[in-house]
């Protein structure tokens, strides 16, 4: 099965801001930020009070009652997504081999909005040790293990091939799509439903990042409080999201006259095996992910146009990765656009890796590079062009997405267009 | 030519042994470690019964830095990763960072943690909640952890499928390694047994409620009423088997197939997938049925379940076309443990040449099935094939061979 090729058919988006391709477009193409105080919970007695919330109503988009009601917000994210992507790709599951049919998904932390909300009520808000069995919902194994959103995805596209979650913190976005791609190079699979979705914007998640004072503690100006490679940023702005894509191996997508957005052309995950939340400054395992990717994609640095950073907006993240692109593109990094969409929908964890893709596509088709909002005065050791404020027009043939999280994992993708010049291409 | 991931190194954390040694001992004596819950009181509840691992003394193996950060089943990941290297003869300060990588599976994280950091939040406020909640529960924290304390750069990851992402992690580890990574810690631990994670797995109604452990866990029983939870697993050391070979390692055997699907939707009419994993199996491994000389099986204990799998084992093999067997009937299922576990009886069987019973089971004749019950049954092992199911429909089957 050497020489498959996989390529993006299909996708859908469900970001702060908006459901659906066209206005998550539309928010980043306009610098338009979806940031906003915490309307979920009482956020007052929290550090960080602001989040990218979204404004949601699985019902209304199609999912039965009872699957709103069993099923997380992050699975109905996902569904929702899938279903989406599916209808996109414009392919008749029913005409498919559901055998050759795969789900991945990417979530960081499952289905914690429902634990955090179930918890509360078997333990009589945190009174019981032993919690009470009689109060749980039915369906609680469901948030215990997340590998139930796959499940639920794999039932709405009838795919009964290789399903499962990868969840690498916040490079779960890029990885689960990384590892459908292997998928269908292998031969284990000719479509892969591929994405992610968090919904981690509850009590629980705010406090543990309250505690490492990772999220922002601005309260001023939510529209403006995720503000990455700015000298002003101070942390990260919780999101919420969910991207999902069919992926198809490319000749089989060019026989059934599908719309083709881009091909993965690489992928490469690394640890910095330092420290579960710390980074060291030099970047180098991103930068080895970064090169690894390069060379899957066999495409050199100066074939990358675009560079969709993790751009987390913490103090460390940000001269991390600018110190990685340095490393691994050189000169070539300061010629490049860099933005971050994470200053507009706000970081959601493992969902995010797989909205940024979603970007990047977006990038590429219609040659304009979004920008990173909020970016005033870049941080002097942010010295790389990050698109500040006002998105821009750019021809981009190729883009590189990175993501960086929990646990050291530092991950990297290489997406082209299909017609792009070749230059050396194997 | 597709280079051969083999299994060198071997590090058990299993309710009726910890330590490969122990584990392996009782396991082929047929000595179970299912009892009564002592972690909390069970009293209250329904299900009262776990394989829990006795005498763990994380304090005394691993760094006191790491225990504040820690759940249970992390504690028990880093040792069995450090057993696995001391078996494989790996030392990791050795070996150049990037030729090393950690893929485990979780199925539901470090969820004890978990319960304490809820239950300060809801009954202290947010201020109490630990800085270490950011990670000791999330499902990529033994990836992570093991790659820190050993020095890992390579890929890593982790996978979540409930019972079956055991085998799915061990599958993406040999894919990691037929890419060029030299050497992957894989497998995986799991343990939820504290209140919070007993009453939600309780409520998946697929819990035996039974109070007598020797009669709580019987699949392929008639009385088969539901399973026993335990923790744990195994951490497995994969590496390429040139380079294993190389460096004078002793090799346990080939990870030589894997087959993985997921069921149909329910009530679509259409068959379930496991057999179709057990056929894929077989044929990336390029085995025929016969060759296949035991099967380890994922063992629900729920009747429809066991039909389903008894029925693929039976498409597949023939009646009582193989010899089959639960060791899992010993230590409750350990969810993305589990699996792992099965894996290093499997090549602990082969390395014997016994085949380790299904305790207290008497099985039922309507299976069809030639499981080994009560005693070990010695046989001339090469290649073994272990089953591995998760909720919702998934299904992964894996053979090991001897080399």
């Amino acid at each position: 099965m050497t020489g498959r090729r996989v390529v993006i058919t299909g996708m859908e988006v469900l970001a702060p801001g908006g459901v659906g391709v066209e206005q998550f477009w539309s928010l980043l193409s306009e610098g338009r930020t979806a940031t906003r105080g915490i309307t979920f919970f009482d956020p007052a007695p929290f550090r960080s009070k602001v989040a990218a919330e979204m404004d949601f109503d699985g019902e209304a988009h199609g999912l039965s009652p009872q699957e709103a009601r069993r099923m997380d917000r992050a699975a109905q994210f996902a569904v929702v997504a899938a279903r989406g992507a599916v209808a996109d790709s414009g392919i008749e599951m029913d005409r498919c081999d559901p055998h050759r049919v795969g789900v991945t998904l990417g979530s960081a932390v499952g289905a914690t909005m429902s634990l955090d909300q179930e918890y509360r009520v078997v333990s009589d808000g945190g009174r019981l040790d032993l919690v009470d069995h009689t109060y749980t919902v039915p369906h609680i194994y469901d948030y215990l293990v997340p590998s139930s959103f796959v499940a639920e995805v794999a039932w709405a596209v009838g795919a009964e091939g290789a399903a499962a979650m990868v969840s690498t913190g916040c490079t779960s976005g890029i990885d689960s799509v990384g590892h459908a791609v292997e998928l269908i190079r292998e031969g284990t699979a000719d479509i892969m439903v591929a994405g992610s979705s968090d919904a981690p914007i509850s009590p629980i998640t705010m406090a543990c990042f309250d505690a490492i004072k990772a999220t922002t503690p601005r309260t001023d100006h939510p529209a403006g409080a995720s503000r990455p490679f700015d000298a002003s940023r101070n942390g990260f702005v919780l999101g919420e999201g969910c991207a999902v894509f069919v992926l198809e191996e490319r000749e089989s997508a060019r026989r059934r006259g599908a719309h083709v957005y881009a091909e993965i052309a690489g992928y490469a995950t690394r640890s910095n095996a330092h420290h579960m939340t710390g980074l060291r400054q030099d970047g180098a395992e991103m930068a080895e992910a970064i090169r690894a990717a390069l060379d899957e994609a066999v495409l050199d640095a100066e074939d990358i146009d675009y560079i969709n950073a993790h751009g987390s907006g913490t103090k460390q993240n940000d001269r991390h990765e600018t110190a990685a692109f340095k490393k691994s593109l050189g000169d070539h990094a300061y010629r490049t656009p860099v933005s971050s969409i994470k200053s507009m929908v706000g970081h959601s964890l493992g969902a995010i890796g797989s909205i940024e893709i979603a970007a990047s596509v977006l990038a590429m088709k219609h040659h304009v590079v979004p920008p990173t909002a909020n970016l005033h005065t870049a941080d002097p050791e942010c010295d790389l062009d990050y698109v500040p404020l006002t998105a821009r027009e750019h021809r981009t043939d190729a883009v590189l997405t990175v993501g960086s999280g929990f646990g050291g994992f530092q991950s990297a993708m290489v997406l082209a267009r299909t017609d792009r010049p070749e230059r050396g291409a194997a | 030519m597709t280079a051969s991931a083999v299994v060198t190194g071997l590090g058990v954390a299993a309710p009726n042994g910890l330590g490969t040694q122990d584990f392996w001992a009782a396991t082929r004596a047929g000595k179970s470690g299912i009892g009564r819950i002592t972690r909390f009181d069970p009293a209250r509840y329904p299900s009262q019964l776990a394989g829990e691992i006795p005498g763990f003394a994380a304090e005394e193996l691993l760094p006191g830095r790491l225990l504040p950060q820690t759940d249970r089943m992390t504690r028990l990941a880093l040792v069995a990763a450090d057993w696995a290297l001391a078996d494989a003869g790996v030392r990791p300060a050795d070996l150049p960072a990037f030729d090393m990588g950690v893929v485990t599976a979780s199925a539901s994280g470090g969820f004890e943690f978990g319960q304490g950091e809820l239950q300060k939040l809801w009954s202290k406020g947010s201020q109490y909640v630990s800085a270490y909640q950011s990670f000791a529960w999330f499902y990529a924290v033994n990836s992570g952890q093991i790659s820190i304390r050993n020095g890992m750069k390579g890929p890593s990851g982790v996978i979540v499928s409930d019972q079956a992402g055991g085998l799915d992690a061990v599958a993406q580890a040999r894919r990691q390694i037929r890419k060029g990574t030299p050497l992957i810690v894989t497998g995986a631990v799991d343990a939820s047994i504290c209140p919070w994670g007993w009453v939600a797995q309780m409520a998946g109604g697929r819990l035996s409620t039974r109070s007598e452990p020797a009669r709580a866990y019987l699949p392929f029983d008639d009385e088969a009423s539901g399973h026993v939870p335990g923790e744990g697993g195994a951490i497995l050391i994969l590496e390429e088997a040139s380079a294993a070979r190389r460096r004078g390692a002793k090799i346990y055997g080939e990870i030589a197939g894997y087959g993985t699907t997921f069921d149909p939707r329910p009530g679509s009419g259409r068959p379930p997938g496991l057999r179709r994993a057990i056929e894929l199996a077989l044929r990336d491994a390029r085995l025929e049925p016969s060759d296949v000389d035991v099967v380890f099986a994922d063992a629900a204990a729920l009747p429809d379940h066991d039909r389903v799998e008894a029925e693929a084992i039976g498409a597949v093999f023939g009646p009582r076309g193989v010899p089959v067997t639960a060791p899992k009937s010993m230590t409750g299922r350990l969810y993305s443990g589990g699996a792992p576990l099965d894996l290093s009886a499997a090549l602990l069987a082969i390395e014997e040449g016994l085949i380790p019973p299904t305790v207290n089971v008497a099985p039922s004749p309507g299976y069809g099935l030639d499981l080994v019950v009560a005693q070990p049954r010695p046989a001339r092992l090469r290649t073994a094939m272990v089953l591995a199911r998760g909720h919702g429909g998934f299904n992964s089957a894996m053979a090991v061979r001897a080399l």
